[in-house]
């Protein structure tokens, strides 16, 4: 690792990591503003601010984060770091600087010398952000070819040398594959080799960790964490999500509606916030130990341009008053940190409380739901195959064994890949199982859904993650809840849209809703819609996949406190997916563990949570980050992926980092029940307990 | 990948003979033969049977189709005319040479052309000159060959003198004196072809530039053709091979109206003349040689694709 290390070129200036940091800065941002010019269709113009009035000094070797909810305009500022608009945007005021160069006054050609040299980026979605169709190595090539001096011979070891530098295993054979052969989270580390080849000053992350697993977002950022480190490189993070930033940052920047809100050092902001609107977000964070859910912030952000006159949070916020509807907050300096807000600095001083809400009492009935030895596959034997006696290829889910009870909430929990949402599309009849049975009640639901009556569809309903995709478009909001109303009630009329009106006010939304298309609603709002359609049905199961994943954090927590609210009031169970454990925590009863298909460890919450004894549950908890300066996360495993489940023994035996040894490559262990949970390994429970308290 | 050319063969060859008897059905269910056509009104009598027997015509129609198909398998010979009483394969071979002369010049000037104009338009998009290329194409797709045909001819023959207006030589001229022929042929040719692929071209490359590859490529500071030519483009070229193959498919079909048009002495003219004739062997022989350079110009297309596409190529790591 030393040469690699000797070949970049910055040495550390020896900080610590947490904000020993050199005092010149290397980027400025001057009351940046951006925007676009819309036209209007009597063919007057106007100008539409995305950024407003931010300042930023970014030092060097330090690593800022700067987060907010989505259209907050995070990333068009870090893009402007770059010196680089979107399709369409222009500056409205203010300057970029780094060191005395002034960005968008730069030529094309000397600011593409500077993009990927001097200032790098590192990507959001690496799948997406490297070109399909040339060779890693190729890429690699190209980008020191453009930012090093280095001579052509040298190029393929020092690309060998960057993919070492990113843990990369094998980085010989790399060069010579193309991205799709790589795992997500392989590309997002040759995204960051290759932001590295440049040897770049500052290195701009736009969400490099969102869409990857728990693990693997670890493992990223423990990573970008030992690069710093070594490398001194000064970082803008940019994140929605407070947990990533907390593991990385020195200073937080949060940003609200195209303004920079507050700006102070990340200890100090996550325990003790100040503008409402970060306090109210710290809040709406599910968090893993709180055995609650988590308070919503009321309403919905503003959409990204909209005009406002005044403070931008007005509108949600608590500590409103008639001032801040008229008087748009100065960046005030409190203390060692800068805050736009109108309220005085004493209430801004307050310590943070969290108060979650209390989960409302479900009384939980009688058994509805079960699944015996499923076992799903996505592949079918063809005729030939069969034919010629080819065995079947192991299933893609096997050996699920679950149950639900009336008013109950499962989850369903494990890394992309671990089969949750096939699972799930078995139990709705999309691709029913290969062997097994799933009942409900003692109606058999192994029948594809073409083949289910009209009762047993109403029964089992589904809320979809993406709400902008599984609502129609074109179809106002009253068609949509007409839809489930029609064809399992038959009502049509007035008698229809009085029962929509009705469900959308049990989702908390108005009447005036009903003939708005979904296009005119907020992303909480068209979830919200989502549900009232899913309950129109008056559905047993209601299985939810990821519904909270495509929304904000403060309207996260408002759904997942309304989905507890209608189980209260109904007594539907639910089946819930998600990728967040805390989300988990806040909403589910039980939670399922499965890695490949297969079942690792099913239990009560609480019980799983506060001490998982299987490995894998183990890994996948101490993985988790969360908004608190002093959590670190703890890695047991690597995160390489695994693209089928093993042909014998226990799934987990590749990445177990507590692996027996033959035992658990041939046989697959056998269930153990203690203490209310079960679980699947070959070491015995207790000894399991054992080592957790070491 | 070996296991899927041959696979493709396999198919190739299947789609072959259900072409051909498709065709041998088709025209054998048809009233009237190659004598009654020959003999017009006095197709009766001594002369219509003797006619029949010099061809073979009462041997029955499965057994006629197995001996055409056996010299085909067993010797590559494609059988003999009924009306000119000569080798097929004679009678085919220099008018394929003048036909794939004329496609295959109006597809080296067309795809190309189509290829440029399109990646133009779209990175000068809702710019003059895209509107211009847009505009171009909606009118070369729009009007038909042969009034297109017909109008070239009546500016660059008749007006200008610059090339002649129908083919003159004989099939078996030699090339030299072939060439000054095919200039307006190839030309209507390329027209249609060009606008056909790039409005492919050019909405595959906008999308592509859009893409967040091309964005990161900006980011990186690669420069602008750079980006273009190597990151864009080949992604962009995916959806346009298979339009390019369809193209290349249309192309055998216009030129048989084309050389119509201007006389030209290719494989159309005299594939009109023998359905006219009802030349059964031989309107065969020409339908299997267009079928198979379609099967062929179609595989072309999907070993491009499996080479413009690493996806497609290498399995997932």
């Amino acid at each position: 690792m030393n040469t690699v290390y000797t070949n970049i070129g910055h040495t550390s200036t020896g900080h610590t990591g947490t904000g020993a940091v050199n005092n010149a800065p290397v980027l400025r941002v001057e009351n940046l503003s951006l925007g676009y010019t819309r036209h209007h269709t009597d063919g007057r113009t106007s100008k539409v601010a995305v950024l407003r009035d931010v300042s930023l000094q970014i030092h060097k070797g330090e690593v800022i984060g700067l987060v907010g909810e989505s259209g907050c305009g995070k990333s068009t500022l870090a893009l402007a770091l770059l010196g680089f608009l979107r399709g369409g945007g222009e500056v409205l005021g203010g300057k970029v600087r780094y060191g005395k160069t002034s960005l968008f006054d730069l030529p094309d050609a000397d600011l593409a010398a500077l993009r990927g040299g001097d200032i790098a980026l590192i990507p959001q979605n690496a799948g997406q952000s490297l070109t399909p169709t040339m060779k890693l190595g190729a890429q690699l090539a190209e980008a020191l070819k453009l930012h090093s001096d280095l001579p052509q011979g040298q190029y393929r070891a020092r690309a060998i040398e960057l993919l070492t530098l990113v843990r990369l295993p094998s980085p010989e054979q790399l060069l010579e594959r193309y991205p799709h052969q790589l795992s997500g989270g392989q590309q997002q580390r040759v995204a960051i080799a290759m932001a590295l080849a440049g040897e770049p000053d500052v290195l701009l992350l736009d969400e490099p960790t969102t869409g990857l697993d728990v693990t693997t977002q670890a493992h990223i950022l423990e990573l970008l964490r030992e690069l710093r480190q070594r490398l001194g490189t000064t970082m803008v993070f940019v994140s929605h999500d407070l947990g990533v930033i907390a593991r990385i940052s020195d200073r937080i920047a949060v940003m609200y509606a195209g303004e920079l809100i507050e700006l102070g050092s990340c200890a100090e902001i996550l325990r003790s916030p100040a503008h409402p609107y970060t306090r109210g977000l710290l809040a709406a964070i599910p968090r893993l130990a709180s055995g609650m859910l988590p308070a919503a912030l009321p309403g919905y952000p503003p959409a990204v341009g909209a005009r406002h006159q005044g403070c931008a949070f007005a509108a949600r916020c608590s500590h409103v008053s008639p001032d801040c509807q008229e008087r748009t907050p100065d960046q005030t300096a409190l203390g060692t940190r800068q805050v736009r807000c109108n309220l005085p600095a004493p209430q801004l001083r307050q310590p943070l409380q969290l108060e979650g809400v209390p989960v409302p009492e479900v009384t939980v009935g009688e058994p509805l739901l079960s699944l015996d030895q499923v076992a799903v596959s996505y592949q079918q034997q063809s005729l030939w195959q069969k034919l010629r006696g080819q065995p079947e290829s192991t299933a893609t889910v096997d050996g699920i064994e679950l149950s639900l009870k009336r008013g109950e909430t499962l989850a369903l929990v494990g890394e992309s890949g671990s089969g949750k949402s096939t699972i799930m599309r078995s139990i709705c009849g999309i691709n029913p199982p290969r062997r097994g049975h799933i009942q409900l009640d003692d109606q058999p639901l192994n029948l594809p859904v073409e083949k289910r009556d009209a009762v047993l569809k109403r029964r089992v309903q589904m809320i979809f993650q993406n709400p902008d995709a599984s609502l129609n478009p074109r179809h106002t909001i009253a068609e949509i809840l007409a839809q489930p109303l029609k064809l399992y009630f038959g009502l049509t009329g007035a008698a229809c849209r009085a029962k929509a009106a009705e469900l959308l006010a049990q989702v908390r939304l108005g009447e005036h809703y009903l003939d708005r298309l979904p296009a005119q609603l907020s992303g909480g709002e068209k979830q919200r819609v989502a549900i009232a359609r899913t309950f129109a049905g008056e559905p047993d199961l209601i299985l939810c996949d990821e519904v909270t994943s495509a929304l904000d954090v403060s309207v996260q927590a408002a759904v997942l406190q309304l989905l507890k609210q209608l189980q209260a009031e109904r007594g539907v169970a639910y089946l819930f997916i998600a990728h967040d454990l805390a989300v988990v925590q806040a909403i589910a009863d039980r939670v399922a563990v499965l890695y490949q298909g297969r079942l690792c460890e099913e239990g009560e919450t609480r019980d799983l949570f506060a001490a998982p004894w299987h490995p894998y549950t183990e890994t996948l908890l101490d993985a988790v980050l969360q908004p608190d300066p002093d959590h670190n996360p703890k890695l047991h495993s690597d995160d390489a992926a695994e693209s089928q489940p093993p042909a014998q023994g226990c799934p987990f035996q590749n990445r177990c980092p507590r692996k027996l040894g033959s035992q658990c490559d041939n046989e697959l262990p056998d269930w153990q029940q203690i203490r209310g949970k079960r679980l699947r390994c070959h070491i015995p429970a207790r000894q399991l307990i054992g080592l957790q308290r070491v | 990948m070996l296991k899927l050319i041959l696979n493709r063969l396999v198919l190739a060859v299947l789609t072959l003979v259900a072409v051909c008897t498709l065709v041998f059905s088709v025209t054998e269910a048809l009233p009237g033969d190659v004598c009654t056509a020959f003999l017009g009104r006095n197709a009766q009598g001594v002369r219509l049977e003797n006619c029949r027997a010099d061809r073979e015509l009462h041997k029955p129609a499965i057994e006629r189709f197995a001996d055409w198909g056996y010299g085909v398998v067993s010797q590559g010979d494609l059988g003999r005319s009924l009306k000119r009483n000569k080798s097929i394969n004679k009678l085919v071979g220099n008018r394929m040479r003048n036909t794939l002369v004329l496609a295959t010049t109006a597809a080296l000037i067309g795809i190309p052309l189509a290829i440029f104009l399109g990646v133009l338009a779209a990175l000068r998009r809702d710019k003059a000159t895209d509107v211009g290329i847009s505009t171009g194409s909606i009118f070369a797709m729009t009007l038909p060959e042969f009034v297109s045909a017909t109008l070239l001819i009546y500016i660059f023959a008749i007006q200008l003198k610059w090339f002649p207006a129908v083919t003159t030589v004989r099939h078996n001229a030699p090339l030299e004196d072939l060439l000054p022929n095919i200039v307006l042929p190839v030309a209507v040719l390329a027209l249609v072809m060009t606008a056909h692929i790039l409005r492919m071209v050019r909405s595959s490359m906008i999308d592509v530039m859009a893409s967040d590859f091309v964005q990161m490529a900006r980011l990186k500071g690669v420069p602008y053709w750079q980006i273009v030519f190597r990151h864009a483009l080949p992604s962009a070229m995916l959806p346009a091979v298979n339009i390019i193959a369809l193209t290349i498919a249309w192309l055998l079909g216009g030129v048989v109206i084309i050389e119509q048009v201007f006389n030209y002495p290719g494989i159309g003219t005299l594939m009109i003349s023998a359905i006219y004739d009802r030349d059964l062997p031989l309107v065969q022989a020409i339908a299997l040689v267009l079928a198979a350079i379609y099967v062929g110009v179609n595989l072309l297309a999907d070993l491009t694709s499996l080479a413009l596409n690493p996806r497609l190529r290498t399995a997932r790591g």
